[in-house]
């Protein structure tokens, strides 16, 4: 492509008119738009890989069955498809992520926004981007190997599998995404707000709360919404940590079975092709997709609504 | 440009806000508050550091040449990660030669040549933005529907390879769009001056300009890929494999051959587990570090 280009501008006069009509060019652009496209087929790859086993499912279950009944044994002899058991583990451990990854992020997010010097700054950031980058395999290993039998020796008997631990681990995991994208929001509140509340007198705890994070909200809310979602679809760590069990219970220290947890234990497991239970791997994988999917969105909304205020 | 003043009058006007802040009553609320973004920001440096200490401790002892020249063994004193690590190795280079020149390829295009306001173009922005934000076990079941069963490919390293690879892709691809959105319009403007093509400007000026964002963004992707567990469990990667794995033979890498050893009951494999973490983590630290390094050292500022 480079000698090309330098033959066609040595060689007679330049012509302006016909730049940009090269062949040469257009089939190198148009090769680039190809890969592109790429992208697109993989969401449709992903979609069709998903549906279609559904629709097999669902014609052998029915979706009232699979949305509203409370037993899930598909492996069993007989079977019983209710998703709920794996619906209500999945929320627990997410609750649990929540409760440490939204408050704490936050936390982080104010204090490297307006609280931390540069030198604070410049320690803080890379750490956490650090935390950001362990292995969800190692996170579940510290969860298994450490927090469990941490909360034991307290005196709290939880089981060797459970879904707090789990939870709590995920919720560390998520800590650098959540104080990232809402530090991000937060910087782009107009220093003016800030200058002009100093102005008005206000301390750096009143700049912060009623000014900073107000301007910020819809950016934080979606920093919050895309953990969530992450931790819905976190599966290494509950996979290793949270156990096998799938029953209803919101008890923290009861071993659960999260929607991800099955789809890779089933997944990984020797399931033969075609039978009901290698087609559930996909009716879960499709409501798992949902959920993240609507979260996603109704994220990138938020994102978007943000940034038409402050740009 | 303003740089300078910029930041001067930013220090003064940091300076005015902690003198004020000091000199200012503090009341218990803005106290507490304070108390919980401290607390806030230690957890996390807190945590890195106990999970550090943990894996340290329990790995250290473990960590030896054996687990470098064995493979896979029922007996944790003859157990070894060799072919776990060789076939971690094997897909950094697959995605290397795959992912990168697609992901790049698209970022080019979307920056330098799509039009953007064609609703076609929005809909790869939208897709991208949410492909990033899927569930890694998505991924795992689309390698499991397509390539290993769909294909009929089996359970080889290529299968693995490819869906790490598209699960990367949105990643590395947003790292790349922002890298070239970095390098301003009067580089571009300057070639087309001169009478340089687009593609010309894109090849000989835009490019070598945001190489450095590219590639940072592209070793923070691929060791994201590198210490990924979850969709590789579906596509058949958690196997007993001794041998040297090779393109389309079975497989084993590092993350599952961890969670494998994280799953045996004898205390032994969860020592081992852990120096194999150690392996993984200074796998992903130095990768890391040199994407750090090579961001502070090569970027410029326009």
């Amino acid at each position: 492509m480079a000698a090309n280009a330098t033959s066609s501008t040595s060689g007679g006069r330049p012509s302006l008119t016909s730049r940009g009509k090269r062949t040469g060019e257009r089939i190198i652009i148009g090769a680039l738009a190809l890969c592109a496209l790429i992208s697109i087929l993989v969401t449709v790859g992903i979609v069709v890989a998903l549906l279609v086993p559904s629709m097999k499912f669902f014609a052998e279950v029915s979706p009232v069955e699979f949305f509203t009944t409370t037993k899930w044994a598909p492996l069993f002899e007989p079977p019983a498809f209710g998703v709920l058991p794996l619906i209500t583990g999945t929320l627990t451990t997410t609750f649990w992520a929540c409760t440490i990854c939204l408050p704490l992020g936050l936390g982080t997010a104010i204090y490297l926004s307006d609280y931390a010097r540069p030198r604070e700054r410049a320690v803080i950031k890379p750490v956490l981007e650090v935390l950001a980058g362990i292995p969800t395999v190692v996170l579940g290993y510290f969860a298994l190997t450490f927090l469990t039998p941490l909360l034991r020796s307290l005196g709290w008997q939880v089981e060797i599998f459970n879904a707090f631990s789990a939870g709590m681990i995920i919720g560390v995991l998520l800590l650098p995404t959540v104080a990232s994208l809402s530090e991000d929001a937060m910087k782009a509140v107009p220093s003016s707000l800030r200058d002009g509340s100093y102005g008005l007198g206000a301390n750096r705890f009143q700049v912060s709360t009623r000014v900073v994070v107000p301007a910020a909200i819809s950016g934080i809310a979606a920093s919050f919404v895309l953990a969530i979602s992450r931790a819905i679809g976190e599966t290494t760590i509950v996979l290793i940590a949270a156990g096998q069990l799938a029953h209803i219970s919101f008890m923290p220290g009861d071993s659960i079975q999260t929607m991800t947890a099955f789809i890779a234990a089933t997944g990984a497991g020797d399931v033969p092709v075609g039978s009901i239970s290698y087609k559930t791997i996909f009716a879960v994988g499709l409501t798992l997709f949902v959920i993240t999917l609507l979260l996603n969105v109704v994220a990138m909304r938020m994102v978007r609504r943000f940034r038409e205020v402050y740009e | 440009m303003n740089g300078p003043t910029r930041t001067a009058s930013k220090h003064a006007a940091k300076a005015v806000e902690h003198s004020l802040a000091g000199r200012r009553h503090r009341s218990v609320t803005a106290t507490i508050f304070l108390g919980y973004l401290l607390f806030s920001t230690f957890f996390g440096l807190i945590a890195l550091t106990v999970l550090l200490f943990t894996i340290f401790r329990d790995g250290l002892p473990f960590l030896d040449s054996t687990l470098f020249a064995n493979g896979p063994s029922a007996h944790p004193a003859l157990a070894g990660a060799r072919p776990a690590i060789i076939a971690s190795i094997m897909i950094a280079i697959v995605l290397v030669a795959t992912t990168l020149p697609i992901a790049i390829a698209t970022a080019v295009y979307l920056e330098e040549f799509a039009q953007k306001e064609r609703f076609w173009i929005r809909l790869i922005e939208l897709n991208i933005q949410n492909l990033a934000a899927i569930p890694s076990i998505i991924f795992g079941i689309l390698g499991l529907a397509f390539l290993v069963r769909g294909l009929g490919l089996g359970p080889v390293l290529l299968a693995g390879a490819l869906i790490l690879g598209l699960q990367m892709l949105p990643t590395v691809i947003i790292a790349a769009r922002e890298a070239l959105r970095a390098v301003p319009d009067s580089v571009r403007q300057g070639g087309m001056a001169l009478g340089a093509t687009r593609l010309q400007v894109v090849w000989r000026e835009v490019l070598p300009a945001a190489i450095p964002g590219i590639a940072t963004g592209s070793i923070l992707g691929l060791s994201r890929a590198i210490g990924e567990t979850a969709p590789l469990l579906m596509v058949g990667a958690a196997t007993f494999v001794s041998f040297n794995p090779e393109l389309l033979t079975q497989y084993t890498v590092l993350p599952i051959m961890i969670y494998q050893w994280i799953k045996l009951p004898q205390a032994d494999f969860q020592g081992l587990a852990a120096a194999a973490i150690i392996i993984l983590l200074a796998i992903l630290i130095t990768m890391n570090g040199f994407a750090i390094w090579m961001r502070n050292r090569f970027e410029r500022k326009w």
